[in-house]
């Protein structure tokens, strides 16, 4: 690409001092490991030290937006999983609150506090993916082989709720999908008992190794200041002092009757990042547990036929019933014209929706706000007169998923 | 300034944008420190059809804002890249999906769709097809852009339902005619398609 040379080519002009000077750019990705997906980085370097950083993203443009507006909005809500497929069920509940709020529905007791559990659960998953894959990008191999353990059983769970382990489409304007089954909530209370024990491992391997600590202390400090500038949210903005969490400030679903603490970082650099997140998940498993013991018996899913579909038995009995299900599953419901932007805490942090409705059974227009975004913007900032590995570290310690990116 | 759905809209002039934005930045009452989304819709049918839809967040106070300022493919939007630095991928996003021009940004270039792309995709004008297709070329050893080929014409339903959209149907308007109601006797609905 032209642009990465356009300061070393100064053109001659009367008056004007030629300046030579010998800057090696290069091509970070886009098929680097510790490039977290695809990310094209071009680095332009002095010798070791970075001088710039250009984040070239969209290689993972998916146009999703776009494809949007031609579904309605059941059929979108799988594309929230692909977004961030990290962590899919929180950005599902993004969408589905948004659309609850056009909707004007109230969401019945048990519905919510299934989906602030599994939001909680999913907030763990991405933590375990990104703490032990950022070891692993900085030389540990060990917590992504334990870590992976651990999610596999989480997505065990997924897999019990929603029948897929990644790509869950749980979550339904008006509820979730469908009640759990018999015996998860045993199996994610007895999961809920052991996990502390896995994050005091994970603690033990990183937290004071002293490679760890080489690695991450003191890189890529960002301010207060500058991570709300920068438009930083969630623990990136928390590892730089601010207390501010969308679960705590502006709170949805349940997550105003459970009790949490928000740990919060003192110096805005990578370790910092980590401790935070490293904290949070045990805050997660507090809420879980806090989630199944409230949780009582109920239904799971708005009564109105016209925005959830009838059960499988009474379609088999009532006329009215198999109608509601055609309808709803060829239409669509409609939507009254407004706009709303909806926010949720999404493990990576502000995951908002600008949802515009017109009247129609589709979206107007649907923008997603992906958290990563903004992170990787701030790049030039954070890696700007670091090592070369410590571009790594950083990207590591920013929790950068391309598919919520690059939409 | 309205409320829509608890949600605080402002609409704001096109050149005293930064001024605004700047106020509701700086301003102890308001602390609007984030800029936490940047975008553009797109109303061909009005006079100037872009919004542009500036989503702010006040830490400190725990309040949203969303200011909207209106502008058309020529006009050029303040840039407010001076005001957060976060806003000039949120621009170029803008310039990207609907050729929105944002003056005073220094770096308007694409930014998610591919090196040399033409056009602006996320316009209500543009095809969800888009008009080019890759593919991997074996004689070429290249990738190679082709027309768009589809084996099936893109499908279109209408759903305005012809139960909850029309109130009067095919052949009502006899009745009414023949009745002398002047209220109903309106024009035919169409007949749903697909």
């Amino acid at each position: 690409m032209s642009d990465i040379h356009s300061d070393a080519a100064i053109v001659e002009k009367p008056g004007r001092r030629t300046v030579e000077f010998d800057s090696h750019a290069i091509n970070f990705g886009p098929q680097h490991p510790a490039a977290h997906g695809v990310l094209r980085l071009i680095l332009e370097m002095d010798g070791e030290v970075v001088e710039r950083a250009d984040p070239h993203i969209g290689l993972l443009h998916r146009g999703t937006e776009k494809l949007m507006e031609y579904r309605t909005y059941i059929q979108n809500v799988p594309y929230f999983d692909r977004l961030d497929y990290v962590s899919p069920m929180c950005e599902e509940h993004t969408f589905v609150l948004a659309v609850e709020k056009l909707l004007g529905i109230e969401v019945p007791e048990r519905a919510q506090w299934i989906r602030t559990m599994f939001a909680e659960i999913t907030r763990v998953l991405n933590h375990l993916l990104n703490v032990t894959t950022y070891a692993l990008d900085v030389g540990a191999i060990t917590p992504s082989l334990w870590g992976f353990e651990e999610r596999e059983k989480l997505m065990e769970f997924h897999e019990a709720a929603s029948g897929a382990r990644l790509h869950a489409n749980y979550f339904r304007p008006g509820g979730v999908n469908r009640d759990l089954p018999a015996g998860l909530t045993d199996r994610i209370a007895e999961w809920a008992e052991t996990f502390p024990k896995f994050v005091d491992d994970l603690t033990v391997l990183l937290t004071t190794n002293r490679i760890w600590l080489q690695r991450l202390v003191d890189i890529g400090v960002i301010s207060a200041e500058d991570a709300l500038a920068w438009g930083f949210s969630g623990p990136c903005l928390r590892a730089s002092g601010v207390p501010w969490d969308l679960r705590r400030a502006q709170p949805y679903d349940k997550y105003a009757e459970v009790e949490f603490d928000i740990p919060v970082g003192r110096n805005g650099d990578c370790y910092d990042r980590y401790l935070v997140r490293m904290a949070e998940m045990r805050e997660s498993v507090k809420i879980i547990k806090q989630c199944l013991a409230k949780m009582q018996p109920g239904p799971i899913k708005v009564r109105d036929n016209k925005f959830t579909p009838p059960p499988r038995a009474e379609m088999k009995r009532s006329m009215e019933a198999l109608i509601h299900h055609f309808k709803l599953f060829t239409e669509g419901f409609h939507v009254p014209s407004g706009a709303t932007y909806t926010a949720t805490e999404s493990p990576k942090g502000e995951f908002g929706v600008y949802l515009v409705a017109d009247g129609t059974n589709r979206p107007y227009r649907c923008k997603i706000r992906p958290t990563g975004f903004a992170f990787l913007q701030a790049m030039d900032k954070l890696a700007n007169r670091h090592m070369l590995a410590d571009t790594v570290a950083i990207i590591g310690s920013l929790d950068i998923v391309f598919g919520e990116i690059d939409r | 300034m309205r409320i829509d759905k608890d949600e605080v809209v402002a609409l704001a002039g096109r050149d005293g944008v930064v001024a605004t934005l700047t106020a509701l930045r700086d301003d102890p009452r308001c602390a609007f420190a984030q800029l936490m989304d940047l975008c553009g819709v797109d109303w061909p049918e009005r006079p100037e059809r872009f919004d542009v839809v500036y989503n702010l967040l006040s830490v400190a106070l725990n309040q949203r804002v969303r200011v909207i300022v209106t502008t058309d493919e020529g006009t050029p939007v303040p840039s407010v890249h001076t005001v957060w630095p976060a806003a000039t991928w949120w621009e170029r996003e803008a310039w990207d999906l609907f050729g929105i021009v944002f003056s005073g940004q220094p770096d308007l270039r694409r930014i998610l769709t591919d090196y040399g792309f033409d056009g602006h995709p996320m316009r209500k004008d543009f095809p969800l097809t888009g008009y080019v297709e890759v593919r991997y070329d074996e004689e070429q050893k290249a990738v190679v852009y082709a027309p768009v080929q589809l084996t099936q014409d893109w499908r279109s339903f209408d759903f305005l339902s012809p139960w909850e959209g029309v109130t009067t149907l095919p052949g009502d308007e006899k009745v009414h005619a023949e009745r002398g109601d002047p209220t109903t006797t309106t024009r035919p609905a169409e007949p749903p398609k697909g």
